[in-house]
């Protein structure tokens, strides 16, 4: 703070703490305790708002812990959210180690820049280019017919469509972490690993994951909150026996007009992300800090 | 006996570069090998060409007799150190040294027992819980040397390891490794570009320029005896006169200079007629006005090295001259500033062809 004033004099400094402080009341605290508030309510007519029965409750979340759908695409919404986190970290740990070890600079700035490329365009439009592909009589299973792996067409959208477009739509944010914590690790570690005899296995389990650690974690914890918070992919490429929690919350909004239900479910998929977050975060003994690097 | 080392013409070409060009030389089992040559000289690649980190574009490297050919770091019967030392951050001592035990599938309580008794070879005993950043650089040399000598290597292999750290510490390992490289009878081979730590620790060093072997010997038969101008200037300091030679008789070459006529043992390849040059040891020279052979400069400082002092000046040609003078002889030195006359006996100046 005082190296903030010294660097930038009193005016200077003074305006941008106020501007931290004016976005962390505006953007982060008073929606954040907007949503408590009506999580709490009862959701009532204009008329009775004030009125007698407008008193806090923890009704509307015991509602979600006593109705039975909801309460089971909750815990699938969870436990797909962290199979999601998993298989992109399967996919991203061999290309990030690839990338940051074995590339030749020319080939990582190639490869990196194919993978970056997709994310100049839109969320909702790169979920339609699954959707497209996904599709019943999509280019999918067009090529797996010709091929003769398949024998008819299969129905991609459901879980799986929602697993792909997830995986795909998180990647980056798996890979940088896992790819900036693998190149800062010295290569003849990796050398003196095998020269000691070492499998690849071990030398990455022993070696390279400890190292990256902090990386991996970091990578997971994104991909899980992105997951459990997306919309546009179960929305598009899921079907009615793959519904994710937030398409609930939505309708709670949209559909059922109960606006207290549905901050209520958002609240509890808050607390959800928070939990996972500091605990893996404890589990892999990561800081906070490390993560916002 | 440990395995010797043998490169068969070995060449090694990455892409258009050449790294490496025909080297042929022999590691004898238990002996202690310098690799010497400035960096980019190429001792480095011969080095991870026997680790077997390369795999050499021609010839052929033997370890104890067999073909290296197609075996991978893991498959050698060799250790490697590393520059960085390249010890794991995270994992305490113990499981450092034990590493390539538990790659072998060694169960932990045999590992920590070969453990101990390694840090107890290295004198670090109670480490052995310690993490390496925890370690000052001298401990985690030895830590590194107890890692790679825990596979029971024929041969290890070290990268300049000592490069790290400071002047006395350096000095201190040397000895060190040269005890530890005569009691546990490994061959090593040392890679270094420094060349008083070459000649001060090896049975024998190869001298490398370029990519090119210039001369394998001992240390003394390279300081005494350098085969190629190369060595002559690349190992110890010296004064080099350029010439011809007029005449070789039982191995004392004549040369013309200007500073008159020279005398100096004759190198390889040498003949009357070449363009030549004369190669004298900066202590050979003797500040007196009455040796065989005479050179005369004018001293333009004179640094106090503690047992000696280096005298420079320039001879009327403009070229530098070097001396050092025992410090028991400062009392005479000679005064900067002045003329001084200074001569060397022949059988310690070497002529080799002027390339």
């Amino acid at each position: 703070m005082s190296e903030l004033y010294r660097r930038f004099g009193s005016t200077l400094a003074t305006l941008f703490l106020a501007l931290i402080a004016i976005w962390l009341a505006g953007m982060v605290l008073a929606p954040n305790l907007m949503m408590i508030d009506y999580a709490l309510r009862p959701n009532l007519l204009p008329a009775e708002v004030g009125g007698p029965r407008d008193v806090y409750s923890l009704d509307n979340i015991l509602y979600l812990a006593n109705e039975s759908v909801h309460r089971a695409i909750f815990f699938k919404t969870v436990w797909a959210s962290a199979l999601v986190a998993f298989l992109t970290l399967v996919v991203c740990y061999p290309l990030a180690y690839w990338l940051a070890q074995r590339a030749t600079p020319n080939r990582a700035a190639v490869v990196l820049l194919a993978l970056t490329v997709p994310f100049w365009i839109n969320e909702v439009l790169r979920t339609l280019a699954w959707y497209i592909l996904l599709a019943f009589r999509g280019p999918l299973n067009a090529l797996l017919l010709s091929i003769g792996l398949i024998d008819r067409p299969v129905r991609w959208y459901g879980d799986v469509g929602v697993l792909a477009g997830m995986v795909y739509a998180y990647i980056l944010f798996m890979l940088f972490p896992i790819y900036n914590a693998i190149e800062s690790l010295d290569k003849s570690q990796i050398e003196a690993a095998r020269d000691l005899g070492a499998s690849v296995w071990r030398t990455h389990w022993r070696v390279v994951i400890p190292h990256a650690k902090a990386g991996i974690a970091t990578g997971c914890v994104f991909t899980f909150m992105l997951a459990a918070g997306s919309y546009v992919a179960p929305a598009l490429l899921g079907a009615p026996g793959s519904r994710w929690f937030t398409e609930i919350i939505y309708n709670w909004f949209f559909e059922g007009g109960d606006w207290n239900r549905g901050a209520a479910y958002a609240l509890v998929l808050l607390l959800l992300c928070l939990t996972v977050v500091l605990v893996t975060l404890r589990v892999a003994r990561v800081n906070l800090t490390d993560v916002a690097k | 006996m440990s395995h010797s080392v043998e490169l068969q013409h070995v060449g090694m070409a990455f892409g258009r570069t050449r790294a490496v060009s025909d080297v042929s030389l022999t590691v004898q089992g238990g002996e202690f090998f310098s690799i010497l040559g400035p960096s980019g000289c190429g001792k480095t690649t011969i080095l991870r060409m026997i680790a077997g980190f390369l795999e050499p574009t021609e010839g052929k490297i033997l370890i104890g007799g067999r073909d290296m050919k197609g075996l991978g770091p893991d498959q050698r019967p060799t250790a490697m150190i590393f520059q960085s030392l390249a010890l794991f951050p995270l994992m305490p001592v113990w499981e450092n040294i034990a590493f390539g035990l538990e790659a072998r599938g060694v169960g932990k309580s045999v590992r920590k027992a070969k453990a101990e008794e390694l840090l107890k070879l290295v004198a670090l005993e109670e480490f052995a819980d310690r993490m390496p950043g925890e370690l000052s650089g001298g401990q985690r040399q030895r830590v590194a040397i107890a890692r790679a000598l825990a596979v029971e290597p024929q041969v290890l292999l070290l990268d300049e390891p000592l490069s790290a750290l400071d002047l006395k510490l350096r000095q201190h390992m040397r000895a060190e490794l040269r005890a530890l490289q005569k009691r546990t009878g490994v061959t090593f081979i040392y890679i270094t570009h420094d060349q008083s730590e070459a000649l001060a620790m090896s049975d024998r060093v190869a001298v490398m320029s370029a990519g090119i072997l210039q001369q394998v010997g001992a240390p003394r038969e390279l300081y005494d005896d350098p085969a190629t101008p190369f060595v002559a200037r690349f190992v110890g300091e010296t004064n080099v006169i350029s010439g011809k030679v007029t005449a070789i008789d039982a191995g004392i070459a004549r040369v013309d200079s200007a500073h008159g006529q020279l005398h100096g043992r004759a190198g390889q390849g040498l003949s009357a007629g070449m363009a030549a040059k004369l190669y004298v040891r900066p202590e050979a020279l003797k500040h007196r006005a009455d040796g065989e052979n005479r050179l005369t400069a004018v001293i333009e400082r004179l640094d106090f090295e503690g047992a000696f002092a280096l005298a420079y000046g320039k001879f009327s040609d403009g070229n530098t001259l070097i001396a050092s003078i025992p410090s028991t002889e400062l009392a005479r030195a000679p005064s900067i500033g002045n003329a001084t006359h200074f001569s060397f006996r022949h059988a310690n100046a070497v002529v080799l062809p002027d390339v």
